[in-house]
């Protein structure tokens, strides 16, 4: 009950937020909702079925170029962009997760760090160049708002990511009580006994990076239609390394901390490089390193223990 | 042929710098039982250190020595001052604090020392990828004897293999990781001041190299320092033979081609060329 309420207020707030901010700042937080479902991809997989990924950028980049080749060059509507790319991304970690089956803990990391490594030198190579516009990357359009609404488009993007925020953590949320969610998260705290319960590990690791791969995916495909423009270097092994940083501050296992693991990872670099400029990312670790000191579980230790302490007042 | 010799020589000189990370990173985790990913920019740092004393007059083997004393008290530090108080936090927390550190060393030092590339001088002049490969190869026996055969080098292992046990024998597990993060910060510096030279000094040298190294660890096998040495050769070697040899596609992908190769043995042999699989009681 309690916490049917507290998610009507947060939806309230993020629907009347447009009517007070500047476009910029909506900008900003588009771009936050959009780091979150990316961040949410990756949960499912480490904080669920704990299996470590530093390769999501990959995956963010595949959705990312879908969505611009399919508005460029077969003028697709962006909406049905997104499940183009998910689809795409479903397939590439379904096959992705099957030899990382073999792997464990700092090699699959070593394995997946080698895929971010390497995905923007595929998008750079020369023989694709008629497709991703190589190094120069694909410029795309900015949608207008739909059936005459009186928003600007800055506004409209805003809701549009909004709803397909709220589908995509509802379907996690979903996803994390079901059965088969259930098996996901006894493969990662006891893989032999899920197996023995039944379980078949291999098919749900592999569907776990598959489902993980396709939230990144469309998470990447909403990047590319709200900063218009895709290019090989927004999608270096930086980008895999700060969703995973997100995952961290969040609190890994806990779905709503991705969106304060998208907050960390727009607004924090911002602030650091506000506080100085020559030594931003110096301010920028101690900050993240301070933020580790107080919340070593991330925002979601921090809740925890917050509510206990309140509920124990309550009681 | 000629040119098959060129490339796999070439390969073995680059193969000499990915070794001698490669060994840096397999030490601490034998310490710790984390892979630092600050590691790079801690020997950077270091390396910078040794620069900043050329530039003061000091001579080259004093500065050599001096930059590992500073290295090594500057590693304990580290572990003391941002990990000790973290002990309890959980893994990914830790990694995370890895990352915070790269940027920090990243950032501080191009305040301090600025971007721009500088020269760093080699103690073997014209023979310095000999010199540096001889320097990697003694490291590693140094090593060797350390953990095989002294009391210090098996309170270590034991701290990483099995705290709760170490502990109930009497090791101090606590000082054993600073003493594993001092030691991997020195070898860190060496690795540095061997690999300057050949890359120059500047704050981001070490980015691609340590993703080398970390491939040439991990190929290698973590628990085994010898195969971080031979990793660290073979990803050289295989770098410059994939440019070469794979038709159309070598030079632009070779980076791709190497990873993807390190992928397929890893693969095949899960736990590395050399590493032992790990046994686990349920």
């Amino acid at each position: 009950m309690r916490r049917t309420a507290l998610l009507l207020a947060a939806l309230a707030v993020a629907l009347a937020l447009p009517l007070f901010l500047k476009n910029f700042t909506l900008f900003q937080l588009t771009l936050v909702m959009v780091y979150a479902v990316a961040i949410l991809g990756l949960n499912l997989l480490t904080g669920f079925n704990g299996q470590f990924s530093l390769g999501h950028s990959a995956f963010y980049a595949i959705g990312a170029y879908t969505a611009a080749i399919l508005m460029d060059k077969f003028d697709l509507p962006y909406p049905l962009t997104l499940p183009a790319a998910g689809a795409a991304c479903l397939v590439v970690g379904f096959l992705f997760g099957l030899p990382a089956l073999r792997l464990e803990g700092l090699y699959l990391a070593l394995a997946t760090f080698a895929l971010a490594v390497a995905t923007p030198q595929i998008l750079k190579f020369s023989a694709f160049e008629d497709l991703t516009g190589g190094v120069q990357g694909i410029t795309i359009l900015k949608p207008d708002a739909p059936f005459g609404l009186p928003l600007s488009q800055d506004q409209w993007l805003y809701y549009f990511t909004l709803a397909v925020s709220i589908v995509m953590f509802w379907a996690a949320s979903n996803l994390v009580s079901s059965r088969t969610g259930r098996a996901l998260m006894a493969i990662r705290d006891n893989p032999l006994a899920a197996r023995s319960m039944g379980v078949d590990t291999a098919l749900y690791k592999s569907l776990a990076f598959g489902v993980s791969a396709l939230y990144t995916g469309v998470a990447g495909a909403l990047g590319a239609i709200v900063i218009q423009f895709v290019a090989p270097d927004s999608f270096t092994f930086f980008l895999a390394v700060s969703f995973f940083v997100g995952l961290v501050v969040g609190g890994v296992g806990w779905i709503p901390g991705a969106l304060f693991g998208g907050l960390f990872i727009l607004f924090v670099p911002n602030w650091a490089e506000h506080i100085s400029k020559g030594l931003a990312w110096a301010v920028y670790g101690i900050i993240l390193i301070l933020l580790i000191y107080i919340m070593p579980s991330g925002a979601a230790g921090f809740v925890r223990a917050v509510t206990a302490k309140l509920q124990r007042r309550a009681s | 042929m000629e040119l098959f010799l060129n490339q796999l020589l070439a390969g073995l000189a680059t193969g000499g710098i990915y070794a001698a990370i490669a060994l840096a990173i397999v030490m601490i985790y034998q310490a710790i039982d984390h892979l630092n990913f600050a590691q790079g920019e801690m020997a950077m740092f270091s390396t910078f250190i040794a620069w900043q004393l050329l530039q003061w007059g000091v001579p080259y083997w004093a500065t050599f020595f001096l930059t590992i004393a500073v290295s090594f008290v500057g590693g304990i530090a580290i572990e003391r001052i941002v990990f000790k108080p973290l002990k309890n936090a959980p893994v990914l927390s830790h990694i995370v604090v890895f990352i915070a550190l790269f940027s920090v060393f990243n950032s501080l030092a191009g305040f301090i020392w600025d971007y721009s590339i500088k020269s760093f001088p080699s103690p073997f002049g014209g023979l310095h990828q000999v010199g540096m490969i001889a320097v990697t190869l003694l490291l590693l026996v140094g090593l060797y004897v350390f953990f095989q055969y002294t009391r210090i080098g098996l309170a270590m292992r034991a701290a990483a293999a099995n705290p709760e046990s170490a502990r109930l024998v009497g090791v101090r597990v606590g000082w054993m990781v600073a003493l594993g993060w001092g030691m991997a910060a020195a070898i860190g510096a060496v690795a540095g001041m061997m690999i300057a030279p050949v890359v120059f000094l500047e704050p981001n040298m070490m980015l691609s190299i340590l993703l080398y190294g970390f491939a040439g660890a991990v190929v290698g096998g973590l628990t085994s320092p010898g195969g971080a040495v031979v990793g660290g050769f073979s990803v050289g070697i295989l770098e410059n033979l994939a440019g070469t040899y794979v038709p159309y596609v070598g030079s632009e992908l070779k980076l791709t081609i190497a990873l993807v190769l390190i992928v397929a043995v890893l693969v095949v042999k899960p736990s590395g060329l050399f590493g032992r699989r790990a046994v686990v009681r349920v």
